[in-house]
């Protein structure tokens, strides 16, 4: 602990320790917990123990993001979903799991993450050169930085963005459209015919 | 710094992707600006000449880049190559043919035309944004542009409960495998610096790290993401499923799209951006391909559903387009293109006859439904019979090229052991194929059994769109000479 | 001096190990979506980590279209749950009224 507190500052470190508690803690409960509306919320936790997490990278416009897309608009919608379909319908929406795929599920990711979690904590984490996309600023500068690069080396991947709106758009507005009456007097009338 | 350089951009190379694209936007607004519903035959003809637009595009790109040798734009995000414009002909081939062949069917089942070609050829300029990827996060919003909108796709089917659960299992595997994906992406940013694939095998040339830890976990999870996209074995189990679930063309549109843009940003990135690498993944995709031409011919056999069977034998054909990437050589890939491009064809068609055959609802496909078609629809009957015989790899088609030309891509390798594999997995898949071929033919029950599907079978532009595939099936099976130069020299111009 | 990245990374992976484990795991359609947010989330953390750690924008512009990504996922995801509910809806409905009469 001593080397531990020589080497990182303990705002730092508490900091961190924070978010990563947020995290793990609402990352478990989603897990555990029974009820779908409490899931949600510990969805939000995590979210917000993310943010946490990104403020102490100096990413603070990141953090705003994360807090009002995910936690204000994404989980939203979840909630929205929840309590317009109904708690207390949850088996109504159990899809039947692929046989055995529980033991084999805990077996191969725990395999994954124990080896990504050794060779961090053996130091194998070499990363590549630095820099190569653009210059980052922390704190302020930090929202120019990510400007220009949206509109300089990732401009197609920005265009490209339009075209997953257009699909989520289209995409609503056939599956949440009601059928409409003509189509139950078809359906009606394929009925009687087989 | 004031000054913000936007990078250029080459309109001429991104054509076929604009086309389908705004080709979708402007179907979209013109839907919803006019005051009746746009008529069936109007959305199809639409779509089909976008379809044509993007082909003309993509051949003229292919032209091009033959003079000009390959290059890249949008501020090197986007390959201006032989290989992603060969990929762009296939894809459009794919959309004008999965038009074609959707016509009959929207109508049958009341389902809203121009929703579904908005999302068909979103859906396409996915897989042409994947193919074209010089980015890792471009290549991530191609997948998901092709994937969240096969998702819909795969619930329209109103008729059947089949479908939504279909359209809920792939999405929630899709995700999970996305998210696989992303992981990936973020981990081998970490270990190169970059998402750009040509700065990330520039960085590989100078030297594998010391310590390539976080490197390799990032090809893993890149690989995985991979592999369920394409439905390797063990990553294939959501295809069955899925397959029969969805509506029957969006499945051919499924298996034929969703196969191309994978295996195309699945070789782009193995064999441009981490050709470094191939001591570490050559052995992961030798055992998948291994894994998955023997469980795809082996299940195949056992099916008794015609969806389900045409899943097990994509997956298999996923096996053998695995075998081309293991060869990893030009010739590796210019076999792999070729398979691609004829694959789409065949599946496409082959889908296409089962829709016709899939009941009124769309939600049943047994095999004892194709009993004696031959009998009662001669023509209908013999192309699907070609067809299947082209899937299996008999001569004069072009499934035998196809599998040929990629065995001897992987015996030119040296991996004798795997060409010996795959073509005893063929061999598997071909009693499969002939059972099927040999229920066409059944002569028992003609008369007696009324399944309801004669209407469905005088469907104008599916047959039509039929007769073309099996056309170019026979056609490219005894003259493959022009369509194996055309994959050679797209290879020859493979953005370095 | 500030936290190392390999906290980072390790936390980033238990992240997506819990989330890839609840996808497998759960059966509450909704919950599973909830996972594999969670996923896409770890990763977010693991982009940011190494943008800060290069010094290098890339990472953090990731983020963005992780986030539309995440954002049009969620959207039709939902409109299948929708989708399939009220299917299911109709077919209770049906089998009451099929009793009564």
């Amino acid at each position: 602990m001593t080397s531990l507190l020589a080497t990182v500052a303990i705002p730092d470190l508490l900091v961190f320790l924070l978010g990563a508690l947020l995290c793990l803690v609402g990352a478990v409960s989603i897990l555990t917990v029974k009820n779908p509306v409490h899931a949600a919320l510990s969805l939000v936790m995590t979210l917000f123990g993310i943010a946490v997490l990104f403020i102490e990278l100096q990413a603070d416009f990141l953090a705003a993001v994360q807090i009002i897309v995910y936690a204000g608009a994404i989980v939203v919608l979840f909630l929205f979903v929840i309590m317009f379909l109904g708690v207390d319908r949850e088996e109504d929406l159990a899809v039947e799991p692929i046989v055995g795929q529980r033991p084999l599920a805990a077996v191969l990711i725990t395999a994954l993450m124990a080896s990504i979690v050794a060779l961090g904590l053996v130091g194998h984490f070499e990363v590549g050169p630095a820099t190569q996309t653009g210059m980052l600023h922390g704190g302020a500068g930090n929202v120019a930085d990510l400007g220009r690069s949206v509109f300089t080396t990732y401009l197609f991947a920005f265009e490209a963005t339009a075209g997953l709106l257009i699909i989520a758009v289209v995409g609503a507005v056939v599956l949440a459209r009601r059928n409409n009456p003509d189509d139950h007097v078809a359906e009606s009338q394929v009925e009687e015919l087989a | 710094m004031n000054h913000l350089a936007l990078p250029t951009v080459s309109y001429a190379a991104l054509a076929p992707i604009l086309f389908l694209l705004l080709g979708g936007v402007a179907l979209m607004v013109l839907s919803a600006l006019s005051r009746r519903p746009l008529a069936a035959g109007t959305v199809t003809g639409y779509s089909v000449l976008i379809g044509f637009g993007a082909l003309i595009s993509a051949l003229a790109e292919y032209g091009h880049v033959n003079g000009a040798g390959p290059s890249s734009t949008v501020a090197s995000a986007i390959a201006v190559d032989g290989f992603s414009a060969a990929i762009a002909v296939t894809v459009s081939v794919v959309v004008i043919l999965a038009s074609l062949l959707s016509h009959g069917y929207l109508r049958r089942m009341q389902i809203d035309a121009p929703a579904y070609h908005v999302l068909a050829l979103t859906s396409a300029s996915g897989a042409i944004i994947m193919a074209a990827a010089n980015d890792l996060v471009v290549l991530f919003l191609g997948l998901e542009i092709l994937s969240i909108a096969l998702y819909v796709l795969a619930a329209l089917n109103r008729r059947s409960a089949k479908s939504e659960e279909a359209a809920l299992k792939y999405f929630i595997l899709g995700g999970f495998s996305s998210a696989i994906f992303l992981f990936g992406i973020a981990f081998t940013y970490g270990a190169t610096g970059s998402t750009n694939l040509q700065v990330i095998t520039r960085t590989l040339g100078e030297g594998v790290a010391a310590k390539p830890g976080l490197l390799l976990a990032g090809l893993g999870l890149l690989l995985v993401g991979f592999f369920f996209k394409v439905a390797a074995v063990p990553f294939h189990l959501w295809t069955p499923d899925v397959y029969e679930g969805a509506p029957t063309p969006v499945t051919g549109f499924m298996a034929a799209a969703a196969k191309v843009g994978g295996f195309a940003a699945l070789l782009r990135v193995l064999l441009t951006a981490m050709p470094q690498l191939s001591t570490n993944w050559t052995p992961v995709v030798y055992s998948v391909a291994v894994a998955t031409l023997i469980g795809g011919a082996v299940l195949m056999v056992v099916q008794r559903d015609a969806k389900r069977m045409l899943a097990y034998s994509s997956i298999n054909h996923a096996g053998f387009l695995l075998v081309g990437i293991v060869a990893a050589t030009s010739a590796g890939i210019s076999a792999d293109l070729f398979y691609l491009f004829t694959y789409s064809v065949t599946a496409l068609a082959t889908f296409g006859i089962v829709t016709m055959l899939a009941g009124p609802r769309d939600d049943d496909a047994g095999i004892d439904r194709l009993s004696g078609l031959a009998r009662r629809h001669p023509a209908i009957g013999a192309a699907m019979a070609i067809l299947l015989l082209a899937q299996a790899g008999v001569p004069f088609t072009t499934g035998f090229i196809a599998k040929f030309s990629v065995i001897e891509a992987v015996v030119g390798h040296g991996s004798i052991p795997l060409a010996i594999i795959a073509m005893a997995s063929a061999a598997v898949a071909v009693f499969a194929y002939l059972r099927l071929v040999a229920t066409l033919y059944r002569t028992e029950d003609i008369a007696t059994v009324d399944l309801g599907y004669d209407d469905s079978l005088t469907d104008g532009p599916a047959a039509f769109a039929i007769g073309l595939s099996v056309v170019v099936t026979i056609f490219f099976g005894i003259f493959p000479a022009a369509l194996l130069d055309f994959g050679r020299t797209a290879v020859a111009h493979l953005l370095p | 001096m500030s936290i190392p990245l390999s906290w980072f990374i390790i936390l980033a992976t238990l992240l997506f190990g819990i989330g890839a484990f609840g996808v497998l795991v759960r059966r509450n359609v909704l919950v599973m979506f909830m996972c594999v947010e969670l996923m896409l989330n770890a990763a977010n953390l693991a982009l940011v980590a190494f943008a800060r750690s290069l010094n290098d924008v890339g990472g953090e512009t990731t983020v963005f279209f992780v986030l539309v990504v995440a954002a049009a996922e969620v959207v039709v995801g939902l409109g299948i749950v929708v989708a399939i509910f009220r299917r299911r809806h109709s077919a209770v409905a049906d089998e009451l009224s099929e009793m009564g009469g």
